[in-house]
C-alpha cells in the first residue's frame, strides 16, 4: 500500500478554520454560532444523516413516531438504531485502528467466528435455555475475539508487517476457522437467554442499543478520561515524534487491534443472536469496508491522527439510513451497493485535497507553492521550456 | 551481537558471506522458494494418493482448467501490486463481466464475440476510471478500489437479482473445446489463461512500460525524477487489471455456464493471495508474473490435495490459503532481517 | 580552459516564503570545467537555490541563462532536459531495479518494443567504465552501498556528456567497441548533461569512497561539465573545488576561487558576524557549577559520530559548536537514547546506565527537543494542550491521565511563563507560527522537570523577540541547577550562553574549551576550521 511510502507528513495549513476546529472558541459573538457549526466537522455528516431521514418521511410518513407496544419502544429510527447496531460496534473499533494509521480488514472474519463458536457451545448445551451456559459462550467468544486481536497487533507491532497485509491473513484464514467451527454448517440453536442479546429489550429499549450506548461510553471514557486516545492520536499523527517522547507505540497498537476484535466479536454475537444461528460464510461479509466506510465519512482520516468517535457514529449510522431508505423509497434493494459506491467517492473526493485545489481554486502553480511541499503531484505535466526572447 | 569491530570497514567480509548475502538478495529467491514448496506438496500429494490417480498428468492439467479465470485475475494485480497499489474490485469486476455476458446473450441476445468485446471494454473502462481518480486526486488506490468493488457487484445486482443460466451454442462448444497436450488435455479456458500468462511476461520484462511498473514500484519519487510517465503508467496500470478481470470473468462464464449477482465474491482476496505467495512484494518493485503462476498453482493444488482427502471440507481450503499466506510474508520478512544480520 | 563564458547565470535571484525571505538578490556563475562548492549554514539559501535552479520552485525575481540563453525551468524534469541534473544526497534512484536499467530506464535499447537486454547490458557496463567503476550491471541497484548507487546515480545523470561533447565517433571505423555502445545511448538520449549538481554527496559516505568519488568528478571535470558540489566538510571543498559561493542568511556573501580564502575566514564568513561584536559578548558568562549529571565515556556511532567523552554538570550549560554536519545532532541524539550508540557507556550521577530508547534516557530526567520540530517534535493536529503534556503524560502511561484542573494549571502555567501565543490552549499547534511552536516544545519538556536538557538548535527559524527569550530561559533554568546541552549554528548563542563549548567538527568532537576570559570567537573558529584543539581537550 501508499501509506508507507508517503513522504513526511504535510502539516496542517496555518488557519483555525480547517475541517478539526473546535466550535467553542468562536462562540460568544452574537450571529456567528451558525458558521462555528458550519465549520465544525459533524457538521456534514449530521446534515447528510438529517437530509436522508427527512427524505423518508416523503414516503413512510409515519417514519419519524415512535410508539410504545408492550412496553418496547418501535419505529423506524429505532429499527435503524437496531440493525445498525453491529456496524456501529465494528466502526468504532475501527475508528482507533485508523487513528494509528493502521486498517483492520479481519473484522468481518472475527464476526464469524465468534457467532459461530458461541453458537456451537450453546448447541451442545444440554439446555440451551441456560443462562450460564450462555454466559460462558459469550466469554468464550470474546476471548477469542482479544486473542484474535493479539495475534493481529503482533503481526502489526512487534513483526512489523504492514497493517493491511498482515489483517489480510486472518481476512482469508477466518472464514474458513468459522467454517471449521460450524463445520460448514448453520447452526441454529433456540436459547432464549442468547436471543436477547440482539432481539432483547431493557427499559424499553433494544437490549443490542444498550450494548452499543455502553460500548461507546466505554470507548469515550477509556479514550478521553484517560490517555489512551492523546496516545493513539499521538502515535498516528507523528509516530517518530511520539517515539521521541517515551511513548511504546507497539503497545499502543496491540491494545487497539485487541480493541478492535473485541468490538467485532461483540457484533458477532449481536448478529447471531438475532437470527438465532451461525453462518460461518455470510456473518459480518463485508462489514470491514462498511465500517471503514464510517470511520472515513465520520471524519478520521486514513493517514491516522485524530479521531472522532462521534462522526463515526454518525457515519455508521449513515449507512444504515442509506439502506433503509433505499428500501422505503422504493428502490430496488440491489442498487444499495451502487449507491455506497457513488458516497464512497463523493466522501472521498470531499476530503482529497488535491481534488478541493482543482474545483475550489485557480489553477497556478510555481510562486505561491508553499516551502517544504515536495514538487511531487503533477509527474505528467509536459515540461516547458520558455526561452524568453 | 558484537557488531561494532566489523562494522568499522566495509572491506572485512568474508568472500562465503558475500555469497551469502548475494543469495539472500536475490529476486528470484522467493520465487524459488515457491517453486520448491509446490514440488513438495506435489510429492506428498504423489505419494499419498498415487493409487488415486494423482499421478496423471491431467491432474496438473487440471489445475489449469479449474483455475484458469484465477490465473488470469493474478495477472492483472500482479500489475497493479508491482506499482505498490491494490485492486481490491476483481471479484466484482468478475461477477460484473459474468452477469453482464449473460444478460447481452440471453435477454439482448447479442452475438457472443460483440458480447465478450462489450465485456472487456467495460472492464478496462472501470479500471481506467479507477486508476484515474487514484491518480489525479491523489486518493489511496485502497478506497476507491473499494468503491469499484461496491459499484460492480451493485451493478451485477441491478441487472438482475437472480442467476442467469446462458445455453448459447457456440458457448457450449467453446466450453467443451478440450485442446489436446501432451498426455491430457486443456480447456479453452486454460488455453487463454497460459497465452495472457505469455503477454503478460512479455509486457512486464521485455518493454519499456514494464520497466516503468518497476520503477514506480521501488520508488514513486524517483521514478518521477528519473522522467517515468509516472501518472499515466499508474493508470495504465489499473486499466490493465480491470481488463484482466474481465477476461477472467470471460472465462468464468465459459467455465460456469452462468452469470449470478454472486459469482467470485471475495476472489481479489484469493488473486492477492497467489500474488504475494508467488513471491511478490505488496510493498512494490519487486517479484515476477512467473511467481504469480506458482501461486495460483499452490491455491489450486491446495483445493485438489484437499479434495483428493475426502474426509477434509472444503473450508480447510481458505485456512490453509491464510496459512500459506502468512508462511510467506513470515518468510519475506525473515528474508530481509537476515540481509540486514549477513551485511553487518 | 578557465576564462570563458559561464555555462549557468543566475542573476539577481529572489525567493519569498510566507514570512521568510529564503533569497533576496543572488548572483551565481558557473563555468564549463569547474568543480564549484556552494556554502552555507542551515538557513543561508542554499536548498533554495538549487531548487530554483532545477525548477523545483520557481524565483520571485531574477533571472538564468543557460549556455548565455535566458530560460525559465519550471520543473524538476524539464531542467533534465536541458542539461541540469541533480544527484540528491538520497539516491534517486530505484533500488529494485539493475544497476543497467537504472542507467537507461528511458533510454532502453528497443527493437520494436522489445527491450534489448543484452545490448542494454553492454551499454551500460561501458557507461559505468567510463567513469572509472567495476560493476556487475546486472545485480540489482540495491546490493551496492549508498557511495556506488551515488556514483550510479552520476552515471546516470551526466552518462554521456563527454561523447555529446565532442567525441561523437564521426563515422570512421577507429572507434572501440564501447564507443559504439556509448554513441549509441547519446544518440537516445538526445540531451547532453553540462551542469551537474551533487547536493551533500559525501555526508554518509567513508575515506575511500569518497576518493572514488572525487576520481570521478574530476574526470567529468576535465570532459568540461560543470559541478556544483554541496559538502560540509570543509577539507574537501579544498581539495576537490575550484571557486566557491558563500550565501549567509539568503544573501549572497561572496564568490572566491578556493586558493585565496583560507579555512579560517572561509568559516567566519560562513558563521561569523564581525568578529568584534562576539567578542564582547562572552563576558555574559557566570562560573559555577555543580556535580556532573552525565557522563558519557567512549560513547559513539559508527557512521555518526566517532566515540567521545562528554561531562555535563548540574547548572551547566554546555554549547556545540561546529558547521552543519559535523555531528551536533547525532552526538545530542546519542545522549538522549533517540539512536542507541554501539559503543562506551553513560553515567548518571555516577551510575552506568543503559539509554538505548527515549523512554530510558526520560525516565532519567532528560529532555531532547529535536531540531526537527515538524517531524520529530510536535503533532501538528493535536492541540496545544495536548503537546505541551504529550511527554510528561506518556511518563505517567496511559491509565494515569493527568487530572484535568492539574493539566489545565500547569498548560496555563508554561503557556504564561514562555508567553505563547496566542494563549488559547486549545487551537492546534500548527495554527501557531515557529517561534510559539518552539516553545511548546519547551514547555513540553520543562513539564517534566528534567535534570538535563539538549536544546537543538532552538532558535533556528524564529523571531528575535522569542530567540532573546528562549536564550534568557536557558540561563535562567541553568541557574536553577539545570543541565543544559545547547546545540546551535550561531557561534554567538553558543559563546553567550555556555559554560564549555565542545567543538566538533567533522563527525568528532574534537575539542572542549572553558569559556572563560580568554575564548573569543577567533579561537572557536580556527578549532572548527583547523580540528586542532588549541591547548588540547579538556573536560
Amino acid at each position: 500500500m501508499t501509506t508507507e511510502t508517503t513522504p513526511e507528513r504535510r502539516p496542517a495549513p496555518d488557519r483555525s478554520t480547517g475541517g478539526a476546529a473546535p466550535a467553542a472558541p468562536t462562540a460568544g459573538r452574537p450571529g456567528t454560532w451558525w458558521r462555528a457549526a458550519l465549520r465544525h466537522r459533524l457538521f456534514w455528516p449530521v446534515l447528510a444523516l438529517l437530509l436522508l431521514l427527512i427524505l423518508n418521511v416523503f414516503f413512510t410518513h409515519s417514519f419519524f413516531s415512535i410508539r410504545l407496544q408492550q412496553g418496547h419502544l418501535y419505529g423506524s429510527l429505532i429499527s435503524i438504531l437496531l440493525f445498525g447496531a453491529p456496524l456501529i460496534l465494528v466502526a468504532l473499533g475501527m475508528t482507533l485502528v485508523i487513528a494509528t494509521g493502521g486498517i483492520d480488514l479481519s473484522v468481518g472474519a472475527v464476526v464469524a467466528i465468534s457467532g459461530a463458536l458461541a453458537c456451537l457451545y450453546i448447541s451442545k448445551e444440554s439446555d440451551q435455555n441456560s443462562l450460564t451456559g450462555m454466559l460462558v459462550a459469550v466469554a468464550l467468544s470474546l476471548g477469542l475475539g482479544l486473542v484474535l486481536g493479539i495475534w493481529n497487533g503482533l503481526l502489526v507491532a512487534r513483526i512489523g508487517i504492514q497493517p493491511i497485509v498482515a489483517t489480510l491473513i486472518l481476512m482469508v484464514a477466518g472464514r474458513g476457522v468459522a467454517q471449521l467451527i460450524t463445520s460448514g454448517q448453520i447452526i441454529t440453536i433456540n436459547s432464549s437467554p442468547y436471543g436477547r442479546i440482539g432481539g432483547g429489550y431493557l427499559l424499553t429499549l433494544p437490549f443490542s442499543i444498550l450494548i452499543v450506548a455502553a460500548v461507546v461510553a466505554l470507548l469515550v471514557t477509556l479514550t478521553r478520561r484517560t490517555a489512551l486516545g492523546l496516545m493513539v492520536e499521538s502515535v498516528g499523527g507523528n509516530a517518530e515524534a511520539s517515539r521521541l517522547v517515551g511513548i511504546n507505540a507497539r503497545r499502543i497498537k496491540v491494545m487497539v487491534y485487541m480493541f478492535c476484535a473485541l468490538c467485532a466479536a461483540i457484533a458477532g454475537l449481536m448478529i447471531s443472536s438475532n437470527v438465532s444461528a451461525a453462518d460461518g460464510n455470510n456473518a459480518g461479509l463485508w462489514i470491514e469496508l462498511d465500517a471503514i466506510l464510517a470511520v472515513v465519512i465520520g471524519g478520521t482520516s486514513l493517514t491516522g491522527g485524530r479521531f472522532y468517535i462521534g462522526g463515526t457514529v454518525v457515519g455508521a449510522l449513515i449507512i444504515q439510513t442509506l439502506t433503509t431508505t433505499i428500501y422505503t423509497i422504493g428502490v430496488p434493494t440491489q442498487s444499495t451497493l451502487v449507491f455506497k459506491a457513488v458516497v464512497v467517492i463523493c466522501v472521498c473526493l470531499m476530503q482529497s485535497p488535491a481534488f478541493r485545489q482543482k474545483v475550489f481554486s485557480r489553477r497556478r502553480r510555481g510562486p505561491d507553492r508553499p516551502a517544504g511541499v515536495a514538487p511531487a503531484g503533477q509527474p505528467d505535466v509536459e515540461p516547458r521550456l520558455e526561452v524568453q526572447a | 551481537m558484537s557488531t561494532v569491530d566489523t562494522v568499522a570497514n566495509g572491506q572485512s567480509r568474508s568472500p562465503a558471506r558475500q555469497g551469502l548475502l548475494r543469495a539472500l538478495r536475490d529476486r528470484r529467491l522467493p520465487v524459488l522458494l515457491t517453486a520448491v514448496l509446490l514440488l513438495i506438496m506435489y510429492g506428498f500429494g504423489a505419494s499419498r494418493y498415487q493409487y488415486e490417480n494423482f499421478l496423471d498428468p491431467q491432474v496438473v492439467y487440471q489445475l489449469f482448467v479449474d483455475n484458469g479465470y484465477l490465473l488470469v485475475a493474478a495477472i492483472g494485480a500482479t500489475f497493479v501490486i508491482l506499482t505498490g497499489g491494490i485492486d481490491l474490485s476483481i471479484g466484482s469486476v468478475i461477477g460484473f463481466t459474468s452477469m453482464l455476458t449473460a444478460a447481452l446473450m440471453t435477454k439482448a441476445h447479442l452475438p457472443l464475440p460483440l458480447v465478450a468485446l462489450i465485456a472487456l471494454a467495460a472492464g478496462s473502462a472501470g479500471g481506467f476510471l479507477m486508476g484515474y481518480v487514484i491518480h489525479t486526486f491523489q486518493i489511496q488506490p485502497f478506497i476507491v478500489t473499494l468503491a469499484g468493488l461496491f459499484l460492480f457487484r451493485g451493478l451485477c445486482l441491478v441487472i438482475n437479482k437472480e442467476s442467469i443460466s446462458i445455453n448459447n451454442g457456440l458457448m457450449t462448444t467453446l466450453a467443451d473445446t478440450h485442446v489436446p497436450v501432451p498426455a491430457g488435455w486443456l480447456s479453452l479456458g486454460a488455453v487463454l489463461a497460459v497465452g495472457a500468462l505469455a503477454v503478460a511476461i512479455y509486457v512486464l520484462h521485455y518493454t519499456r512500460f514494464g520497466r516503468r511498473v518497476y520503477a514506480i514500484g521501488g520508488s514513486e519519487q524517483s521514478a518521477l525524477l528519473m522522467g517515468v510517465p509516472v501518472g499515466r503508467t499508474k493508470i495504465a496500470v489499473y486499466t490493465i487489471s480491470g481488463f484482466c478481470s474481465a477476461l477472467a470473468g470471460l472465462l468464468f462464464v465459459l467455465y460456469i455456464q452462468s452469470g449470478d449477482p454472486l459469482h467470485a465474491v471475495g476472489l481479489e482476496l484469493d488473486a492477492i493471495a497467489a500474488v504475494v505467495i508467488g513471491g511478490t512484494l505488496l510493498t512494490g518493485g519487486s517479484g515476477y508474473v512467473l511467481g504469480t503462476l506458482l501461486g495460483v498453482l499452490m491455491l489450486g493444488l491446495t483445493k485438489t490435495l484437499i479434495s483428493f482427502e475426502g474426509t477434509l471440507s472444503s473450508w480447510y481450503s481458505r485456512i490453509a490459503i491464510g496459512v500459506l499466506l502468512l508462511l510467506f510474508i513470515l518468510m519475506q520478512r525473515l528474508l530481509s532481517a537476515l540481509q540486514r544480520l549477513v551485511r553487518k | 580552459m578557465a576564462q570563458q563564458q559561464p555555462v549557468l547565470e543566475m542573476t539577481g535571484i529572489s525567493k519569498e516564503f510566507p514570512g521568510v525571505r529564503a533569497l533576496s538578490d543572488v548572483d551565481f556563475r558557473l563555468f564549463p570545467g569547474e568543480i564549484h562548492a556552494l556554502l552555507g549554514e542551515n538557513g543561508a539559501g542554499k536548498s533554495t537555490l538549487i531548487k530554483v535552479l532545477t525548477g523545483v520552485y520557481d524565483q520571485d525575481a531574477g533571472s538564468v541563462t543557460l549556455d548565455g540563453q535566458p530560460v525559465r525551468i519550471t520543473s524538476p524534469l524539464q531542467a533534465q532536459k536541458a542539461g541540469i541534473s541533480t544527484v540528491y544526497q538520497e539516491v534517486n534512484l530505484c533500488p529494485n531495479l539493475s544497476v543497467a536499467e537504472n542507467i537507461l530506464l528511458g533510454r532502453e535499447p528497443v527493437r520494436g518494443t522489445k527491450i534489448r537486454w543484452k545490448q542494454m547490458r553492454r551499454e551500460a557496463a561501458e557507461l559505468v567504465a567510463r567513469v572509472g567503476l567495476q560493476l556487475d550491471v546486472a545485480a540489482p541497484l540495491g546490493n551496492y552501498p549508498l557511495a556506488i548507487q551515488q556514483l550510479v546515480a552520476i552515471v546516470r545523470a551526466v552518462g554521456v556528456t563527454a561523447v555529446a561533447d565532442g567525441a561523437v565517433p564521426t563515422g570512421t571505423a577507429t572507434e572501440e567497441a564501447g564507443q559504439t555502445e556509448v554513441a549509441a545511448v547519446a544518440e537516445r538520449q538526445g540531451a547532453r548533461a553540462q551542469v551537474l549538481i551533487l547536493d551533500e554527496p559525501t555526508s554518509s559516505l567513508d575515506r575511500g569512497e569518497v576518493e572514488q568519488l572525487f576520481s570521478v568528478m574530476r574526470r567529468l571535470k576535465a570532459e568540461g561539465v560543470a559541478i556544483l558540489f554541496v559538502s560540509h566538510f570543509l577539507d574537501q571543498i579544498y581539495e576537490i573545488c575550484d571557486r566557491m559561493t558563500i550565501l549567509r542568511n539568503g544573501r549572497l556573501v561572496g564568490e572566491y576561487p578556493v586558493r585565496e580564502l583560507d579555512q579560517m575566514r572561509l568559516v567566519q564568513l560562513m558563521i561569523g558576524r564581525d568578529l568584534g561584536d562576539l567578542e564582547e559578548l562572552t563576558e555574559h558568562i557566570r562560573p559555577a557549577v555543580g556535580e556532573p549529571v552525565i557522563q558519557a565515556q567512549g560513547v559513539g556511532r559508527v557512521g555518526a559520530i566517532a566515540p567521545f567523552d562528554l561531562d555535563i554538570h548540574a547548572g551547566e550549560v554546555v554549547g556545540l559548536a561546529g558547521l552543519l554536519g559535523s555531528g551536533r545532532t547525532e552526538l545530542a541524539r546519542l545522549l538522549f537514547g533517540a539512536d542507541p550508540p554501539d559503543s562506551g557507556h553513560v553515567l548518571i550521577d555516577g551510575r552506568p546506565v543503559a539509554l538505548r530508547r527515549p523512554a530510558a534516557a526520560i525516565h532519567h530526567s532528560i529532555a531532547y527537543c529535536s531540531e526537527n520540530r515538524r517531524t520529530e517534535g510536535l503533532v501538528p493536529e493535536l492541540t496545544v494542550r495536548d503537546n505541551v503534556i504529550l511527554a510528561l503524560q506518556a511518563a505517567r502511561g496511559w491509565i494515569r491521565p493527568l487530572p484535568g484542573n492539574q493539566r489545565d494549571e500547569l498548560v496555563d502555567r508554561y503557556i504564561k511563563a514562555l508567553d505563547i501565543r496566542p494563549a488559547n490552549p486549545d487551537l492546534p499547534v500548527s495554527s501557531l507560527s515557529g517561534g510559539n511552536q518552539q516553545k511548546v516544545l519547551l514547555a513540553r519538556w520543562l513539564i517534566t522537570q528534567p535534570r538535563l536538557m539538549i536544546l537543538d538548535e532552538p532558535t533556528r527559524g524564529i523571531d528575535v523577540g522569542a530567540k532573546a527569550e528562549i536564550q534568557k530561559l536557558v540561563v535562567s533554568l541553568s541557574e536553577d541547577g539545570m543541565a543544559v546541552l545547547y546545540i546551535s549554528a550561531e557561534l554567538e548563542e553558543v559563546l553567550r550562553l555556555s559554560h564549555t563549548i565542545g567543538v566538533l567538527r567533522d563527525r568528532k568532537l574534537v575539542a572542549q574549551i572553558r569559556n572563560d576570559a580568554g575564548v573569543t570567537a577567533g579561537r572557536i573558529m580556527e578549532t572548527i576550521a583547523s580540528g586542532a584543539s588549541p591547548d588540547g581537550a579538556q573536560s
